[in-house]
């Protein structure tokens, strides 16, 4: 096959125009930079001793931990978790319909820019910072780790409502209002069984990402298997580290499954 | 008794100037039963929505059941509405909704908020759903989705809605379009009983001419969307049909010709899927 | 059409009644447990004790703190967290090239005939793909904590974390992307015997080159947050910041950090669009 220079070789990536070589440049000199700025050592980092360290570090946690008392702990550390995470999501998705409907205008326009503002800033602060606020509201423990979830997940799900509501097509509740039924009663009985399904989903979707951060949320404080790796790290306790990291593992298989199901039989 | 509806110089023009409906002078006594016909474009749903206080008259005044409804504080105004049903061509029902809480949806209006929630959880009358239904010959159907229905079904579960309203003015907008003929004949038929034992007013606008010659003593033609005649149905003659359907080339629509296939509505909304009109097709 | 009122004799109870109370204490007896496990108690928010810590902590928040030594260490903690995003996802894209190459259908060559190796040539994509799962499967922080008990304190722990994870979300969009675009182009040099490094540059990336960028810079944007989340274990960078005024219950340094986070947040999300629109 000739090679490239021939007239009958496909635009390629040779092709490039000015402004994406001028951004490319730039980009590889912001990465560069980055580097510079952060003066890792990468020669000690690679070097023999801090390899043959992490591999001494990557052995210490094998065999995992498998005493029963210990197995029984993880269990429940694995729990109450799930539990972090259930409980958040559910007080979320009350909370976001509440706040989806002055949201999506059904209470006039100032409030409707007042309550997607509040959205914004419940979802723009990670949850990892509500849960280090909660602990001082609730003392340290899974509460204060499903009071940060909530939090934030309000945030995310009182928009995602919000636009579903939005969406909506209105014939259903309008005909209703127009045969005399009051505003409320015309929304449950007219647009709430069409955006019920979409609610359903996302709150699901969301129960799969709040079980990962309910087990990070451990890290400040908030019980569970975070609380219980972080824990067995700080006192050097591989072992029991990896089996916990394993039981991480295992209970997001396990409720991404669970919302799967679930999704598959409540919004049909 | 004061009239049902009056209407003077009743108009509506859409934003960019078109004229549904201009110059309407029209009174209806209580009890009375009138059909709106006319060819496809005349203003018939325009007249049934600005009579149902679903859209505001840009000209003329509009006076229904004994108020002025665009002058009425929000509750008075809902109040009103509770007193007029309207039956859709297609009916704006949620697919996931049972048939059951549709029709009792109709009573909304007039339950107290809690027996209306508590409606959703269980419904609070069964038995008078069941009757209503139970007219429109669909009482086996009391608990199925919406969705599992057909078109022809669904249009009858939106009549039996507003026979469960009990209203005191009933808007009919092409109510049996999608119904065959004896169907569609009884089904006007029970709306006229109930109008009759209630001494309630009826406006159907229809398609089928003979339907509205038969079951109706007074009949409205609207063309263009002004008043083309508005006479007792004995008065009315095959040239003055002939006129008014001269833009659908002088054919008189009536039951034997009239298609059973329906075009959802523009104001449902492009792609909705709130309504799927096919007819005798299960779900999937 | 009935004419006499008679009703069928149907049952006069709702059907779904029984299902739906069964579904309701199904709900309940789960929820239950649930609640005492997670110690739902709502009654401890207003417990004195807490009350006057939580309220003291929100009112240190007026005025932010803004004496100039803080602002030069808000400044150089922002910067921090800008370069262990930006190399973090360099690194990622190191890890994630290579395996989305190997790991995607629209190269194999083994696949057109099918031809000899077909077996071999799904079984390594299948490896592959599952090695970008398992990069992905620990959360970043997760990772981060590791790498903090090994490196110690500060940003490499950050970097490597956000190497291994993005890598394997890199790697296994790209390799989806790859497959979406048009494949038409690769496969026909492929056929015509070129290697994978040639069908890859001339046939996939001018039809995925945008598709390929914009989900980069997002995952830049993504990786932004998430080095101020690591930083709360030791990674550097603003959330290490954070993490010690809040312990110190600082609120006026919180409440600025935070006022930061949240511009630093519309500073990348403004970069990321401005990139997309430039690389398109």
């Amino acid at each position: 096959m000739s090679g490239p220079e021939t007239s009958c070789a496909p635009r390629g990536a040779g092709d490039f125009c000015l402004s994406c070589l001028l951004t490319g440049g730039a980009l590889v000199g912001a990465v560069i930079a980055s580097f510079a700025y952060l003066q890792i050592d990468f020669g000690a980092l690679f070097s023999r001793e801090a390899a043959a360290g992490m591999g001494e570090f990557v052995a210490s946690f094998f065999p995992p931990a498998s005493a029963p008392p210990f197995l029984a702990k993880t269990a429940l550390g694995a729990l109450q978790t799930f539990a972090v995470a259930a409980v958040g999501t559910l007080l979320a998705a009350l909370l976001g319909v509440l706040c989806a409907l002055p949201a999506a205008g059904r209470a006039g326009g100032a409030l409707r820019q007042v309550a997607r503002f509040a959205l914004n800033v419940l979802r723009s602060v990670p949850e990892l910072v509500w849960a280090t606020l909660m602990v001082l509201a609730a003392g340290l423990g899974p509460f204060a780790g499903a009071l940060a979830l909530a939090l934030h997940t309000t945030g995310v799900l009182g928009r995602l409502f919000a636009e579903a509501i939005e969406n909506a097509p209105p014939a259903a509740e309008t005909a209703l209002r127009e045969a005399g039924a009051g505003s409320a009663l015309a929304f449950l009985y007219g647009t709430l069984p069409l955006v019920w399904p979409q609610f359903i989903a996302y709150g699901l979707y969301r129960l799969e990402m709040n079980i990962r951060m309910a087990a990070v949320l451990g890290f400040v404080g908030a019980g569970g298997l975070g609380q219980m790796l972080y824990f067995h790290l700080s006192i050097f306790q591989q072992a029991e580290a990896a089996t916990v990291l394993f039981a991480m593992l295992l209970l997001v298989l396990a409720v991404d499954a669970l919302s799967h199901l679930l999704r598959g039989r409540l919004a049909n | 008794m004061s009239p049902s509806i009056v209407t003077r110089n009743l108009g509506l023009a859409h934003g960019n100037g078109l004229r549904a409906v201009h110059g309407l002078d029209l009174q209806l006594e209580p009890g009375e039963r009138v059909a709106v016909i006319g060819p496809s474009g005349a203003g018939k749903t325009s007249l049934l929505r600005l009579l149902g206080t679903a859209l505001r008259p840009t000209t003329g005044r509009l006076e229904v059941l004994g108020a002025n409804p665009w002058q009425l504080a929000a509750g008075d105004l809902r109040r009103l509405r509770s007193r007029i049903g309207t039956i859709h061509q297609a009916p704006p029902i949620p697919p996931r909704l049972r048939v059951v809480t549709a029709i009792l949806a109709g009573r909304l209006g007039r339950w107290p908020a809690a027996k209306g929630l508590l409606s959703l959880l269980y419904p609070a009358d069964i038995a008078g759903a069941r009757a209503a239904l139970a007219r429109l010959d669909l009482a086996d159907r009391l608990f199925e989705r919406c969705d599992r229905l057909s078109g022809g079904q669904l249009q009858r579960v939106g009549i039996a809605r507003v026979l469960y309203q009990q209203a005191e003015l009933i808007l009919a907008d092409e109510p049996v379009s999608a119904l065959d003929p004896m169907l569609a004949d009884a089904a006007i038929a029970q709306i006229a009983a109930e109008a009759g034992q209630r001494g309630a007013t009826v406006v159907a606008s229809l398609h089928a001419v003979d339907l509205a010659l038969k079951w109706f003593p007074r009949v409205i033609g609207l063309r263009g969307g002004e008043l083309a005649f508005d006479l007792p149905a004995a008065q009315v003659d095959a040239a003055m049909l002939r006129d008014l359907y001269a833009s659908e080339g002088n054919v008189v629509p009536t039951q034997a010709n009239d298609p059973t296939l329906l075009q959802v509505p523009a104001e449902l909304g492009a792609g909705a899927p709130v309504v799927r009109l096919d007819s005798c097709r299960g779900r999937g | 059409m009935s004419t006499v009122a008679a009703l069928p004799g149907g049952a006069a109870r709702d059907p779904e009644a029984r299902r739906r109370l069964g579904a309701a204490l199904l709900a309940l007896v789960v929820l239950w447990p649930l609640l005492q496990l997670a110690e739902f108690r709502p009654a401890v928010l207003f417990e004195v004790g807490n009350l006057r810590v939580m309220g003291g902590f929100l009112a240190s928040f007026m005025p932010p703190a803004h004496a100039p030594e803080f602002l030069g260490l808000l400044l150089t903690a922002t910067l921090e967290t800008l370069a262990i995003a930006t190399a973090g996802i360099a690194l990622a894209l190191f890890i994630a090239a290579p395996l989305a190459i190997c790991a995607t259908r629209a190269l194999s060559v083994s696949r057109i005939g099918p031809g000899p190796g077909r077996w071999r040539g799904q079984a390594l994509r299948g490896v592959v793909r599952g090695l970008l799962t398992i990069l992905r499967a620990i959360p970043e922080i997760v990772w981060a904590l590791m790498f903090v008990r090994v490196l110690g304190l500060g940003p490499a722990a950050g970097v490597l974390a956000l190497a291994i994870t993005y890598g394997g979300m890199l790697g296994k969009v790209y390799t989806e992307i790859l497959e979406s675009t048009d494949t038409r182009p690769a496969r026909t040099l492929l056929e015509a015997g070129s290697g994978r490094l040639a069908a890859l540059a001339y046939g996939l990336v001018p039809n995925a080159a945008q598709e390929l960028t914009s989900y980069t810079v997002y995952r830049w944007e993504c990786a932004v947050r998430a080095s101020v989340i690591m930083g709360f274990v030791g990674a550097g960078g603003l959330g290490q910041l954070m993490d010690q005024s809040m312990k110190m219950l600082n609120g006026g340094e919180a409440s600025t950090i935070l006022l930061v986070f949240l511009l630093l947040v519309l500073l990348a999300d403004a970069i990321s669009g401005a990139l997309r629109r430039a690389l398109a």
